[in-house]
């Protein structure tokens, strides 16, 4: 008699698991395919690169101001595709830039190529093996406001091989951030589809810029 | 527009650091401790990923 309740706990607990899962990669398809389409418009409307720095302002004001309130609603699922669509926004001026540089597709195709590998790589690594990342969340929280900090220090210095350093850098934590974001809704640390999207669509997108600076300079241009 | 640009991102990345510190520093605290072999596991695809992009870094 125990044994059953036991045994349909963990069948409850693994289909809630899958169902998150599920919920959170279809719903991240869904923001990248709209960032995609935002990110086109930016490119096409030749937007200034002031407006990289006003979405990325904006898109953090919905995530630490409005996110935590709605999370758990299905308004969530608006501010998502708010967040997702002033990102995709902000990346116009920087593709553009990338564009027109003479080998310019090709770094951009490979920066996408490479972080779509990336990404399927390590999220079929932690779901398949189902390895416990969360051990890792104190380094690599503590990482990202180390890089922060260079990031600061290296706008006033404008060193290029610093920022290359840091942009290497970004590429080893945000793998780092997949793999424990993949673990924490495996385990149960996250349980809300709409905050592990956006945890995922953040470190994707931190790697997609992360790689193009790196490609950038690696072509020479 | 350079300064300006300049300004505002170290307002943006600065903000980020106030409000990301007390977290970073409670994760850091709450992290369970890491068992034998865990670090390696963490280590290996990461190495792999460096590899990728070196390879991809010489492509381009």
């Amino acid at each position: 008699m125990q044994g059953n309740t036991v045994s349909t706990q963990v069948d409850a607990r693994v289909l809630a698991t899958n169902k998150l899962i599920r919920n959170t990669y279809m719903l991240l398809a869904m923001t990248l395919l709209f960032s995609a389409v935002t990110a086109t418009l930016s490119v096409f409307l030749k937007l200034p690169p002031m407006t990289y720095l006003l979405c990325l302002g904006g898109a953090i004001a919905l995530m630490w101001l409005v996110l935590p309130r709605t999370a758990n609603s299905g308004a969530g699922i608006g501010v998502v595709f708010g967040i997702t669509g002033l990102l995709g926004l902000g990346l116009g001026p920087l593709l553009s830039m990338y564009l027109s540089l003479p080998n310019g597709p090709q770094i951009v195709a490979t920066a996408l190529g490479g972080t779509g590998v990336i990404f399927f790589a390590l999220s079929g690594y932690a779901l398949t093996t189902r390895k416990d990342f969360s051990f890792m969340g104190g380094f690599l929280a503590t990482g990202f406001i180390v890089v922060l900090v260079a990031a600061l220090v290296n706008i006033f210095l404008g060193i290029p091989a610093f920022s290359l350093a840091i942009s290497a850098t970004v590429v080893m934590l945000m793998s780092g951030f997949l793999l424990y974001e993949t673990s924490q809704m495996v385990h149960g640390g996250q349980d809300n589809y709409v905050l592990a999207t956006v945890g995922l669509y953040m470190t994707i997108f931190n790697l997609f810029v992360s790689l193009l600076h790196l490609l950038g300079f690696a072509s020479n241009d | 527009m350079e300064l300006f640009m300049k300004i505002g991102s170290a307002l943006l990345i600065g903000a980020m650091i106030l409000y990301m510190y007390p977290n970073a520093k409670r994760m850091m605290q709450d992290s369970p401790e890491a068992e034998k072999g865990d670090w390696a596991s963490f280590v290996v695809p990461v190495l792999f990923v460096a590899a990728f992009v070196l390879l991809l870094m010489t492509l381009i």
